[in-house]
Parts: C-alpha cells; structure tokens; sequence
C-alpha cells in the first residue's frame, strides 16, 4: 500500500508542473498587457514601463515562468485586476464555499444514487426498476443549469420552501473558522445559522448532484445484478441469511468497486458543474471566481484559480485511487 | 439491409474513460455489430428517432415555424405560451418555439464541429503516440495526462479566455477538452492492431509508415471512433451550451439554446417558459444521442444485454 501510495505521489508532481507550464503559457497567449490592465486608462508610457519592470514583465519568459512556479509554490499568485486584493486571499475565500457545496453534492449523489441503484437490483424489471432507470436516464442527460434553474423554480418561486441563492439569510452573520458556513456554524455551536446555511445548501447540493446521482445508480444497479448473481450469494442465501443481510452485507461491499471508479471520474464533472451551479445560486465560491475572472480579463486570478482546481481534483482522484486499492486486495498485487 | 460490421474496442466511453482512473487496466473485448442488430434494439430506435426529429427539425426550421427567431416585436413581449405562440415569447417578443426550433441547427453544428475537431486531434495525437512509440508517446501521453488533470470547463474556459467568447471559440474549446479522450482510444486500438499479422507482412513487403498507415491502420481505427463519437456528442452540445450559459460562447440575439436559458434565468419568476423550453430542447436531444450511445453499449457488451 505504501508503495502504490508512494509510486502515485511521485507521478503527482510532473503532473502538476504541466499543468502549471500549461496554465502559465496559456495565459501568455492571451491578448494583453497585465500591466496595462492594472494601470488602466489612467497610466503614462513611464508608468507602464514601471509597472512591467515591477511585475517582472521586461523579463524573458522562461525567467517569468520560474518566477511565477517559485511564487505559486509559496501561495503568491500575485494580486488581482479586479479587487487588488492578494488571489491567494481571493481563492481562499471561496474555495471552501465550493468544497462543501462539492461534498454535500457528492454525499447526496452517493446515498440517493446507491439507493435507487441497489433498490432497482433487488426487484429488476419491475416497475420501479423501469421508473428508476427512465429516471436515471433524464437525471445523466439533464443539464446542471437547467437543474437549478427548475429547483429554484419549484422550490425557491413557486413553493417558497427554499432559498433562492446565497449561502446565508442576510440577517445572520458567522464567525469565520473555515470558511465553509454549515461547518462554521456547527464548530461555534451556532445553531440558527447551522439551519439557514442548510436550507442554502439543499437545491445548489441536489442540483449539482443529479447527473453524478444518476450515473451510481446506473453503475450500483448494473454491478449489484452482477454480484448478486455469484455463487457466494448463493451460499449466503442457502445458509439462511435473510436477504437483507445478504444484500447489504455480502453484494453490496463488492458491488461498490465500480461505483468507487465512477465517483472518482465524477469528481471533475462536479467541478466543472460547480462553475454553472454557482453561477446560478449566487454562490460566492471559486466556479464564480474563476467565471467572473475570465470575464473580467482578471488573469492573475484566472491563473490561480485554475492551478488550485486541478491540484485539488488530482489530489482527489488520488485519494479515490487509494480508496479503490482499500476496497481491493487484489488491485494491489498488479 | 446493409450488414456492415463496426468492430469497437472497449465497451464505451465510460470504460475508456474509466482507464484514466482506475488502477488496474480494464480487460478489452473485441466486438462486433450489424445494422439489423441496432435496429431491433428498442433504444437504439427511439434514441434514433428523437435525433432524427432534431435533424428534421433543424433542416426544415422555416417550414416548421413561421417566425423569424431574431425579430422583435415589442408588442409581443412576454406571452405566456397559447395557440400564437407555442412556447410563448421572450422579454423582447421572439417566438420562443422559434428560437428552439432554429436552436437545433446550432446544437448541431455545435456537436458535429466539436466532436469532429476532437476526432480529428485524437487520431493524429493517438496515432502519433501509438505507432511511433517511444519518446513521441511518452511526451504526448503526459500531455495528455495534464489536459486530464483540468476539471473540463476550466480548461475550456481558459481557451475561451485565450481565443476571446465566441459560438466558434466555445466549440473550438469544447474539441479540444475532449482530444484526450479520441487519442487515448486511438492509441489503445493502433497499439493492437499495428501488432497484427497484416500489419507485418505488410511491413516484410516492404511498405514505409505512411503506406501502413493509411491502408492498414487508420482503416480499422474509423469504426471505434465513430462510436465514441456517437457517445460523447450529447455531451458536447451540453457543454457547450454551459458555456453560452455564462457567457463565454454565443452573443444574442443568436438563437443558442445555453444562451436562452441564461436569459430566461432573470425572468424565472415572472415567465418560466423562457428557460423552460430551451432547456427541454437540450434534455431531449441529449437524451437521444444517450440512448443511442446506451444502445450500442449494451449490443457490445453482452453481460449488459436484456437488462
């Protein structure tokens, strides 16, 4: 285990420095002067040339590459166009929004998909079988802007149960521990604000969940009828387990392994979906940040934003991957 | 009734994309698949006929609709739906039926130029990396890796940031995330077949790379790219209308389904239908591209059949 562990980490790091050179370079294709931007409309031909001597933009381009790489290893991104503020303090600010709106996504997507998914096993071809998987199918074709904008429709307009957008009511502030609100709330013991960010939390959640809900339950169902078709369940069955031990004890365990590799591929779609659902709920997080960024021309920000996101979702994945090899001794061996 | 075979490799694009992943490498199965098969399997059909109607739809937009998708009437903003107006009109009174039905042929053209360009750049990514070998495929597959290693709409928001928002440059990005995906397929089928006998004696005849290329290898990787791309074209058409969505692909007043649901968002309370219709026409056309991916999946898997 610690050597796979090891052997993974490894492959991390040059990984990570393409996506950096990738990020760095890319952005340097952009029509532009940084400084420029920074300076406005307002700035002589001096100050211009200042202000690329001080961004280190007179320097040849591999200098500036290295320059940035050092930066960026110690969290210096430099400063945004838009705010002035530090990104490393931009991202910090919303990154936790997004994490927990992505776990609470996920969460919801894995116990509603895993139910539908093992329910629909247990009975094939039955109407709720058939219902589900119609169901699964609208759920992995939906678009996830479509998704909120019918939520908060239902929920938010029509209903009035939910709250349109935003992570709290605005009557209500919290202490800044994490950043996340519902876990702010929790650790200062906070109860009402618990409960709002909550109820803020439910529709961007289920919205962003739907498509990864539905691909488990298609993932659960297919590999739940595989497992329950071995022998082994055959001898549970016939040593007189009841069945409902033998579904949730013996299939399901094994049943898991592919719903594992699919989360792991999903995680890049909740990322991606995380841009749109915030977008939608006027969620503060970094999807937002990075959109209004790109909009904005803030490409400090952009930069930042990007590298973040894909060192997270490479962590992820390998944190997916070592969760997978968990799951299966056998894996270990190849 | 025509009985061309199409041979894939692998059982669809989630096993395909599964191998990104997942530790150890999944089995691949040679498969293959007549026309006859396709058509008696019942979503494959009705997948057919739902991508059929689109392209009815698309091609005939003046004869399925009298309006004009562009044009305003200011008189007319804001209609709820009702015999007039089938789908009721936007704040600046267009016909929303219209503009959904003249959105087909953009969705469209989104999903064959994206899917297309993606193709395109995997088969010369995959068959440069798979028949060369070597050095050429180690660098080209870690480039690979790190285009893997972006959550997809920030890659292409980045190439949208570096080609400016445009319809054309969303496609262009949407292509260009999905490249990853055509070339690690292409490589894994050039790696087996450029291992065959024909291949060989090809090669003991004396013919050069470009000769085996073009005769022997590109012949037999067309099919499993036609699947893929069948698979993964649903999926584009969403993308790209994510980024009309925010902003970053179509301009009004072009009638582009991401973009009439941006709008329709402000007037959700007010006037529902706006974003509603556009957003079944994407559900819809998704889910016929889906069921006819979902089709094929189940033909080539056979432990999938029948259930």
């Amino acid at each position: 285990m610690l050597r796979f562990l090891r052997w993974r980490l490894l492959q991390l790091g040059p990984v990570l420095l393409g996506v950096s050179i990738l990020v760095f370079f890319g952005m340097h294709l952009i029509p532009g002067d940084v400084a420029q931007l920074l300076l406005g409309d307002k700035g002589t031909d001096a100050d211009l040339q200042r202000m690329r001597h001080q961004l280190g933009l007179d320097q040849p381009v591999y200098i500036q590459y290295f320059r940035f790489l050092g930066g960026a290893l110690q969290g210096d991104f430099g400063e945004s166009i838009r705010t002035r503020q530090p990104v490393i303090w931009e991202i910090a600010q919303a990154l936790p929004v997004t994490v927990q709106l992505s776990l609470a996504a996920l969460a919801f997507a894995l116990v509603a998909g895993l139910s539908i998914g093992v329910l629909a096993a247990r009975f094939p071809h039955s109407a709720l079988d058939t219902g589900s998987m119609v169901g699964v199918l609208v759920g992995v074709s939906m678009p996830v802007f479509w998704t909120g904008i019918l939520l908060l429709l239902v929920f938010g307009g029509i209903l009035g149960w939910l709250p349109l957008g935003g992570v709290l009511d605005g009557t209500l502030a919290v202490r800044r521990i994490t950043g996340a609100p519902l876990l702010d709330g929790v650790l200062t013991g906070r109860w009402p604000i618990v409960w709002s960010a909550g109820r803020h939390l439910v529709l961007p959640a289920v919205a962003l969940g739907a498509t990864a809900m539905a691909a488990i339950a298609r993932m659960a169902r297919s590999s739940m009828l595989d497992v329950l078709g071995l022998d082994f369940i055959r001898t549970a069955r016939a040593k007189g387990l009841a069945e409902r031990r033998v579904v949730s004890r013996h299939a399901l365990r094994n049943a898991l392994l592919p719903v594992v590799t699919l989360v792991g591929l999903q995680l890049g779609l909740l990322l991606s979906g995380a841009v749109l659902t915030e977008t939608i709920f006027a969620l503060p997080g970094l999807g937002r940040l990075a959109i209004t960024s790109v909009l904005a021309r803030d490409y400090p920000v952009v930069q930042g934003v990007v590298l973040i996101a894909a060192a997270v979702f490479v962590v992820a994945n390998l944190a997916v991957d070592v969760l997978y090899v968990y799951l299966d001794p056998r894996v270990r061996y190849q | 009734m025509c009985f061309t075979s199409i041979w894939i490799l692998g059982s669809g694009i989630s096993e395909m994309a599964t191998d990104a992943v997942a530790v150890g490498v999944p089995r691949r199965r040679v498969a293959a698949l007549s026309w006859r098969r396709l058509f008696s399997h019942s979503s494959f059909v009705v997948g057919a006929a739902i991508v059929a109607g689109v392209i009815a739809a698309a091609l005939f937009a003046p004869l399925v609709t009298s309006y004009n998708p562009i044009e305003q009437s200011f008189r007319d903003q804001l209609l709820q739906p009702s015999r007039g107006h089938l789908f009721g009109t936007d704040e600046f009174g267009r016909d929303i039926f219209a503009r959904v039905v003249y959105g087909a042929r953009i969705a469209l053209i989104v999903g064959v130029v994206a899917d297309g360009l993606a193709a395109v750049l995997g088969v010369v990514l995959g068959v440069l990396s798979g028949y060369f070998g070597r050095r050429v495929d180690a660098v080209l597959m870690r480039t690979v890796d790190v285009l893997l290693a972006f959550p997809y709409l920030l890659l292409a928001m980045i190439v949208v940031a570096i080609l400016g928002p445009s319809l054309i440059n969303a496609m262009i990005a949407i292509g260009i995330v999905y490249t990853p995906q055509f070339a690690r397929l292409v490589r894994g089928v050039v790696l087996q077949i450029k291992e065959e006998d024909f291949v060989e004696a090809a090669r003991a005849e004396g013919a050069g790379s470009l000769r085996i290329l073009g005769r022997h290898i590109l012949p037999n990787i067309l099919s499993p790219i036609i699947v893929m791309a069948t698979l993964t074209v649903g999926y584009m058409i969403v993308e790209t209308a994510g980024l009309s969505f925010l902003g970053l692909g179509a301009s009004p007043p072009t009638p582009e389904w991401g973009s009439m649901l941006a709008t329709g968002r402000s007037f959700m309370l007010t006037a529902p239908w706006i974003a509603t219709f556009p957003g079944l026409a994407i559900l819809v056309t998704v889910v016929g591209f889906n069921l006819i991916g979902d089709g094929l999946r189940d033909l080539l898997d056979p432990r999938l059949r029948g259930r």
